[in-house]
């Protein structure tokens, strides 16, 4: 555990460089700067949302050519075309927002799902302090056989932390 | 860090300028509308064009200030650049104005005192009853406030920036905020109210309550292009090392979003008329989409489409070639806009995107780059001693 974040970003670097392998990083706002740092992924998020948009594009057009066009043919504007292209201006104002809609909850439910934070999920993290002012660095043995547990807890006490706690983890 | 004028670039805005002279020249030698009106309206077009890219970025630069950005410090002196050319386009949307004032051309219909005068052949009752507003006295009183409030703004603002690189005092920057928030309530209403006077009056007898937002969303989009392309430029030629991958995202994510956001507004302003089909209204989109039907949806796509297709992901927003290209295209995609807001309301169908234009924008390109990288010439390219300066430097997204 650290209390500073920089602390804890310099400690990842140096144990990045000795080969050890940080499992993860809890802190109670984003570090920037330490995700490739620590190993984790660049996000696929923007590529989900892009998705839901274009979902969103896709229902909102579909939705309004069936009720405005098809099963109820309207009059829209003073303009008896009965087309959605010759109508398409007076359909994009839905369309976009169905869009930020699809798109924004969309993303929004993802993110909690894959981290597992939906209301009401049990929280994964170590220790609540962590939601507070400190910082929290996992390193399992499991990842890391070439060190020995207390290797690793020497190697870390050098780096400016303020506590280490040792546990068994099942699976 | 200095920056220095290459003696290449210097002679290729000069050649810009040159091909810029030949147009003006060549464009009213052999323009044969009546009072060289096509003329006017191509000068006026790239003038205004011109100075909207000063305003924008005045505007950007001052809210620097409002909203105490770190992140922009190091692009400060390029927008005070920017600022710079005020004063020269601004003589030339003068001399326009001046011209009309006294009847050398027709951009203005309304300048011409036959439309007021009831007994006279040439009388028109919708721009009569808009007498109280549009009369010249009053528009030149308009036009000088401001282009005065501008102008001090601009230079006081440069002043004070000056003085902060010799003597590092937080009062100066205090200053500077306090006076920011002052200027931003009068370019809000300002930078509407000079669309109007300067371009809805043109299509005199139309109005639209949005144009003003428009017209500025325009503006600052492509003032925006300008410092991205500017920022690219000089650190292309090492001038601004400390410039890195993020801060290069953020120039090129407002110019996405801004690209969005004008797009927005055009798009308001078609819809609204379009969905109620009032003739008074639609009169302005009829004459552009039978005469001027290509450009004005070219521009419209190009405007809109390209900047989201090709700047939505995050590596072309921090890729230099990819945003030089894409700005440059929306870079004329701006142009064409500023074109299709005068000339259609001068000529009506006849005018086309013609040769004159080009070299005019050309030569009033060369004229700018040259004003910008003059003026960058005179201060340190990173503000010495800006409060947030180490803060921005560290700018990491």
């Amino acid at each position: 555990m650290y209390d500073d974040d920089h602390t804890l970003m310099e400690a990842a670097k140096k144990l990045r460089d000795l080969g050890i392998k940080v499992k993860t990083v809890y802190s109670p706002f984003p570090i920037h700067g330490i995700d490739p740092i620590i190993g984790v992924k660049r996000t696929r998020m923007a590529i989900v949302s892009f998705m839901f948009g274009i979902t969103g594009t896709s229902l909102a057009l579909l939705g309004m050519w069936y009720f405005m066009i098809h099963d109820w043919p309207m009059n829209i504007g003073g303009k008896p075309s009965f087309s959605l292209i010759e109508n398409l201006p007076a359909f994009i104002p839905v369309t976009f927002e169905f869009t930020v809609l699809c798109a924004a909850h969309g993303m929004a439910i993802t993110y909690l799902l894959r981290n597992g934070t939906l209301p009401g999920m049990p929280a994964s993290n170590p220790d609540p302090r962590t939601t507070d002012d400190k910082f929290v660095m996992e390193v399992h043995t499991s990842d890391n056989h070439g060190h020995s547990g207390d290797e690793l807890k020497d190697i870390l006490k050098d780096s400016g932390i303020i506590e280490i706690s040792e546990r068994e983890i099942e699976s | 860090m200095e920056f220095s004028f290459s003696n290449k670039a210097k002679s290729l805005t000069f050649i810009l300028m040159a091909i810029g002279l030949i147009s003006i020249i060549g464009g009213y030698a052999m323009d044969s509308s009546d009072h060289h009106n096509r003329f006017w309206s191509a000068l006026y077009v790239n003038g205004l064009f011109f100075t909207f890219v000063s305003f924008g970025a005045l505007f950007f630069y001052i809210l620097q200030y409002a909203t105490e950005s770190a992140y922009s410090v190091l692009f400060k002196r390029i927008f005070e650049g920017i600022v710079t050319f005020m004063p020269v386009g601004l003589v030339v949307v003068l001399l326009v104005h001046l011209v009309g004032t006294f009847h050398g051309h027709h951009i203005f219909h309304w300048m011409d005192p036959e439309v007021f005068d009831e007994s006279s052949p040439h009388y028109d009752a919708i721009i009569a009853n808009k007498a109280a507003y549009l009369n010249i006295p009053f528009f030149w009183v308009r036009t000088l406030v401001y282009i005065g409030v501008f102008m001090i703004f601009a230079i006081t603002f440069r002043k004070r920036s000056l003085l902060e690189d010799k003597q590092p005092d937080i009062a100066i920057h205090k200053k500077n905020y306090v006076r920011s928030g002052l200027f931003l309530v009068f370019f809000a209403v300002f930078s509407s109210t000079l669309a109007w006077d300067w371009l809805m009056s043109i299509d005199t007898h139309w109005f639209s309550t949005l144009y003003g937002w428009y017209v500025f969303s325009g503006m600052w989009c492509t003032a925006m292009i300008v410092g991205l392309v500017m920022a690219l430029y000089l650190k292309a030629k090492g001038y601004l090392p400390q410039v890195n991958s993020s801060h290069i995202h953020d120039l090129g994510k407002w110019v996405f979003a801004l690209s969005f956001l004008w797009s927005y507004l055009w798009f308001s302003q078609f819809m609204l008329i379009w969905y109620s089909n009032i003739p008074e209204e639609v009169t302005y989109y009829i004459t552009r989409i039978e005469h001027y039907r290509v450009p004005f949806f070219t521009m419209f796509v190009v405007n809109f489409v390209v900047p989201m297709i090709l700047l939505m992901s995050r590596d072309a927003k921090r890729n230099p070639t990819f945003l030089i290209g894409v700005a440059t295209i929306i870079f004329i995609g701006h142009w064409v806009d500023v074109w299709l807001l005068v000339t259609p309301g001068v000529m009506g169908a006849g005018a086309h995107l013609g040769l004159m234009d080009v070299g005019m924008f050309l030569g009033f390109l060369g004229a700018f780059v040259f004003v910008v990288l003059n003026s960058l010439t005179k201060a340190p390219l990173v503000p010495v001693n800006h409060p947030y300066l180490e803060e921005g430097v560290h700018h990491s997204i």
